[in-house]
């Protein structure tokens, strides 16, 4: 007996294997999802009478493929559908098929399915949204949510972004290894991107955001298991499950931001950031660190400090300096001169602050932590004005809310 | 006798539970080994990190290999293991089938244990 929550669990994770290969058959987004879709239907139906196969990713590319091709004939022929029974009866062609697709052509499958989703030349809410609809199957209502806008807008986006990677003419051929580089390096910021986009969500529309963060963090295991000895893949899933450790506990029950310093670090995910940290120790034998692992490495810093106090600020000025020099730009800078102010203090950390003014002038975070730094020097006037301009630029309520109870403090001395 | 309770399952499709179906797991898993402690049956029990965060030692030269990833690219791979104590087979199966009854898919390979090292650490 076969109970449904497997078998839900199955489709979904044998979605991009499936949807990858029969995309490499058919050539066309549109049919291969459809293949998949008819495979889906028919393996509800044979899965629970029959059992599940040994692979089902096997089975539903193999099933999604005739059915598709048997939609072509019949489209070209008028002939009749064959039955049902003879379709679904694929017991010895799985272990046949199996047997012929090697992993090497798998993984190559998965990988131009996600490079065509999160294809460079589409705007980055379309790389998610196209991802989210084909690779991790998500409803259109449901990402509609997750982006706040409408139904029919969100199936416009995603028709329009289809149309546009048909026309980028990605090609099927099995690639050499600078492109094969150059896809991963793509398609490891696009599933960055939906994870800040399930991450940074407000307390508001945390529920309707969460799940983007959990796909993102599939996403990367996914990339990973295909390519097990690449240190940045192994740093950009550190990172995001040592950020996604932090979930529960980012905002208070009013949905105000809680700062990493304010959490109960009680309620971090202590699974995720174990695997964190194993993946850190993993990559860092490569001794070649990109700025993924980079960033995980001061993730885990943070997640290793039983209490805020315990924490290596003087390390992680270290790597925020590594970090620079790979990537150099103003937002790591400021990164930066938060760890500077706790190992140096305020006044060199305003030092390296202040150039960056030109640059950051619109930037949120620039205003909020220059006017922390400007009161912690003692100087509440003007950590006022800077104050006052992070509040106008703040992005959510919360932010806001932040701000104003730095405001409402320095009013009261 | 002892018996090893190997646990093999579809890591993406574990991946893929929702939150519900694995707390629910948990729980079912739960009832059926506290019911081993309290009849003196469990031992050791370990849940793995999934096989991206392996490392392997190949060790059939010299020096040694170190290559990520796990051992062998399996459809199912090892996600945890019970040591339980069994007066036979009969009985092991029969507690495998308990375990199954509580997380169903995947596939359990029960294996006799020929010396436990219960070690040093504490939980």
């Amino acid at each position: 007996m076969t109970d449904l929550a497997w078998i839900d669990a199955a489709l979904t994770s044998a979605r991009p294997q499936a949807i990858g290969a029969l995309l490499r058959y058919f050539r066309d987004l549109d049919t291969a999802e459809e293949a998949y879709q008819d495979a889906c239907l028919r393996a509800l139906k044979s899965w629970p009478r029959n059992g599940p196969p040994r692979d089902p990713a096997a089975w539903l590319i193999l099933v999604g493929r005739n059915v598709a091709l048997d939609g072509v004939r019949r489209r070209a022929r008028q002939v009749a559908l064959p039955d049902e029974e003879t379709l679904s009866d694929t017991g010895d062609a799985e272990t046949a098929t199996v047997e012929r697709l090697d992993d090497s052509q798998y993984r190559d499958d998965i990988l131009r399915l996600l490079f065509i989703c999160g294809h460079p030349e589409l705007p980055a809410v379309q790389q998610i949204a196209l991802a989210l609809r084909i690779v991790c199957g998500l409803s259109v209502p449901r990402i509609a949510r997750a982006f706040l806008v409408g139904e029919a807008a969100m199936e416009q986006r995603i028709t329009r972004a289809k149309a546009r990677v048909a026309r980028a003419s990605v090609p099927f051929e099995t690639p050499g290894a600078p492109e094969r580089a150059e896809r991963l390096a793509a398609v490891a910021a696009m599933i960055y991107l939906l994870f800040n986009e399930g991450y940074s969500a407000t307390a508001a529309t945390a529920e309707a955001r969460a799940p983007l963060a959990g796909e993102a963090i599939r996403l990367v295991r996914l990339l990973l298991r295909l390519f097990p000895g690449e240190p940045e893949i192994m740093g950009l899933a550190a990172l995001m499950l040592l950020q996604d450790s932090r979930a529960a506990s980012r905002f208070d029950a009013e949905g105000g931001i809680v700062l990493l310093d304010d959490q109960d670090r009680s309620r971090w995910d202590k699974a995720a950031i174990a695997e964190g940290l194993a993946l850190i120790d993993k990559a860092m034998r490569h001794k070649r660190p990109g700025p993924y692992l980079i960033q995980a490495a001061i993730a885990a810093l943070h997640a290793r400090a039983a209490r805020p106090q315990d924490t290596d600020w003087a390390q992680i000025d270290l790597l925020y300096a590594n970090l620079e020099r790979l990537q150099p730009s103003p937002v790591v800078t400021l990164n930066r001169a938060v760890a500077v102010s706790k190992v140096r203090g305020p006044a060199e950390a305003l030092a390296m602050v202040e150039p960056l003014a030109e640059r950051l002038d619109g930037y949120f975070y620039f205003h909020g932590l220059k006017g922390a730094l400007l009161d912690q020097l003692g100087h509440p006037a003007e950590a006022r004005d800077s104050f006052n301009r992070a509040i106008a630029l703040a992005n959510t309520p919360a932010e806001a809310e932040h701000i104003r109870q730095h405001l409402d403090r320095l009013s009261q001395h | 006798m002892l018996y090893a309770i190997l646990c093999y399952h579809h890591e993406d499709v574990v991946q893929a539970w929702s939150k519900e179906k694995h707390d629910t797991t948990m729980t079912n898993l739960r009832q059926v080994t506290d019911k081993l402690r309290r009849h003196g049956r469990l031992g050791p029990v370990a849940r793995l990190l999934p096989t991206t965060a392996a490392t392997t030692l190949r060790k059939d030269q010299e020096p040694p290999l170190v290559v990520d990833g796990p051992f062998a690219e399996t459809k199912e791979q090892l996600l945890g293991f019970y040591v339980i104590d069994c007066a036979s087979l009969d009985q092991a199966i029969e507690t495998a089938r308990e375990l199954a009854r509580a997380n169903m898919g995947g596939s359990f390979e029960i294996r006799p244990v020929a010396e436990l090292n219960p070690g040093s650490l504490q939980p």
